[in-house]
């Protein structure tokens, strides 16, 4: 028999792609300039808007840099109450990845179940953190445990509908080729609903990390006792007028959270980015 | 066949499909071919009358690929084995087998979504010819790839058809791809369902690709195309 179709060349390969600096240069120079204007913008606001009296509002980058990471104190209060932060994230994350695929598989193997459970968790969802929290507090206490509920509350949704969305994507003829060879529920679902939910679960797992991080802060902010977090950092720093430190560990707090969307990403495309079509470009 | 709407898809259906035997149903679009096909597989229930398949280790190929996209080429053909618990130093051999039968060599790696239309055909088929089906069925594969690709593709599956001795019952609605592959052509009506004519088609295996300019070929598709037409009104 013979193969009529040329063996397809993978695009990888081919030498007239623009060079590597050309390549880097046009990814990071867009952001740079980008980022050089907000700076200029920043010491404008400071210096040029600002009285010195109202400079707290905005303080100038090089003294939150130099206030805020290069005094000793502040760095490792701020970094102690990171890791106090990030603790309560990956928990939260834990706790939501496990519910969440618990969930949506058994959403995914009966109708019945879907329609019982699925307007419960959009109500979870829509509940405004705000309101809950003295509940919250009356439950749980006002520690750790009430910070990892507030993280798990809102970072949950997203990782339930992506994994329920991606269980159900499996097409239609998929699913007739298993039950010709009668497969079982198991089996299909190892074999066939699981693989082929993966690029979606990762989307739902990116958007949950960047969320678990926001959860943890808000917690933090809420339930205070026990070690500090950010959440508690930003409080103490508003009440004094710290700019310098406030600002900082807003920089903190959100670099956390590209950090984490940022590993899921490469997670992402370590586990699908061989077979999956659109394999995510922005990472 | 009558689906729960009223739609009555099948009536009087009646053949019997033998090893040796490789029929070709063809009838204009949406008069029940496929659901014949589904019923056939035990995929659908007929609402009355009885199909007798041997669905043990029935090959099966759907009008498009159905590969696993996480699945290499070797990893999709092995699917139906795995599902079946054949013990995985057998399936290794079965696979490769496979993959040879197809012409697949080479490209035992490659994810799905780097092969043409035609080569996702060859390893669906690759997959089901790992269970040395008794029955094989093809519900219209060919019609999503180019007229050159689907020639070959008769051509390779009349081959195997005649090498693996099943029995193989095609869809389609190329009279051309049906006279070339079967011993024997059913032409379908629409609405309901019904078998109109039956051609037994007497050319010799192989066949060969000039088969399709010669006089006795044309002829018979003129035949079938007739009654195609006298069922399309």
């Amino acid at each position: 028999m013979s193969i009529i179709e040329e063996k397809q060349t993978s695009s990888s390969t081919i030498p007239t792609q623009p060079s590597r600096t050309k390549k880097y240069v046009a990814a990071f120079m867009p952001p740079l300039i980008l980022g050089a204007g907000v700076i200029g913008l920043w010491y404008y606001i400071s210096f040029g808007l600002l009285e010195e009296k109202r400079r707290f509002l905005l303080r100038p980058i090089h003294s939150v840099i130099d206030v805020g990471f290069l005094d000793g104190d502040n760095r490792s209060e701020s970094l102690q109450a990171l890791w106090s932060s990030t603790e309560v994230a990956l928990i939260g994350l834990s706790i939501s990845i496990g519910l969440g695929f618990i969930l949506a598989i058994l959403m995914s193997q009966a109708k019945f179940m879907e329609r019982a459970i699925f307007p419960y968790m959009v109500t979870l969802q829509a509940i405004p953190i705000l309101a809950i929290v003295p509940l919250i507090s009356f439950w749980f206490g006002t520690g750790q445990r009430s910070r990892v509920v507030v993280c798990v509350i809102i970072s949950l949704f997203p990782i339930i509908v992506n994994t329920l969305f991606g269980l159900q994507s499996a097409e239609r003829g998929m699913h007739d080729l298993f039950t010709l060879h009668h497969a079982n529920r198991l089996t299909r679902l190892r074999k066939l609903m699981f693989p082929a939910a993966l690029p979606a679960v990762f989307a739902g797992l990116r958007i949950s990390a960047g969320l678990s991080v926001i959860g943890a802060v808000v917690g933090d902010f809420f339930f205070g006792k026990g070690e500090a977090g950010i959440g508690q950092m930003l409080k103490k720093h508003a009440n004094r007028l710290q700019g310098e430190e406030l600002l900082s560990c807003v920089i903190l707090s959100s670099a956390l959270g590209v950090l984490v969307f940022w590993l899921f990403g490469v997670l992402q495309n370590k586990a699908v980015g061989r077979w999956h079509e659109a394999n995510s470009a922005t990472s | 066949m009558i689906f729960p709407d009223g739609t009555e898809a099948l009536q009087n259906i009646s053949f019997d499909l033998s090893r040796g035997e490789f029929i070709t149903i063809v009838g204009p679009s949406g008069c029940g071919k496929s659901t014949l096909l589904k019923i056939a597989s035990g995929l659908l229930e007929p609402t009355n009358g009885n199909v007798t398949v041997d669905r043990e280790r029935l090959g099966y190929v759907f009008q498009d690929a159905t590969l696993l996209p996480w699945r290499t080429v070797s990893k999709n053909v092995e699917l139906l084995a795995e599902l079946h618990g054949t013990g995985i130093q057998e399936r290794k051999k079965l696979v490769q087998e496979s993959i040879e039968l197809v012409g697949l060599e080479g490209f035992e790696d490659h994810y799905p979504k780097s092969l043409s239309g035609g080569m996702k055909m060859r390893c669906s088929l690759a997959r089901s010819l790992t269970l040395k089906p008794p029955v094989f069925l093809f519900d219209e594969p060919f019609g999503a790839v180019d007229e050159i690709t689907r020639e070959h593709l008769n051509e390779e599956t009349q081959q195997l058809f005649k090498q693996e001795g099943f029995a193989g019952l095609f869809i389609t609605h190329s009279i051309s791809e049906a006279v070339f592959m079967s011993t024997k052509v059913l032409v379908m009506s629409a609405r309901p369902g019904r078998i109109v004519a039956e051609f037994d088609i007497p050319f010799e295996y192989p066949r060969k690709p000039d088969l399709r300019f010669e006089a006795d070929f044309a002829e018979l598709c003129g035949k079938v195309s007739v009654e195609l037409r006298g069922s399309h009104s």
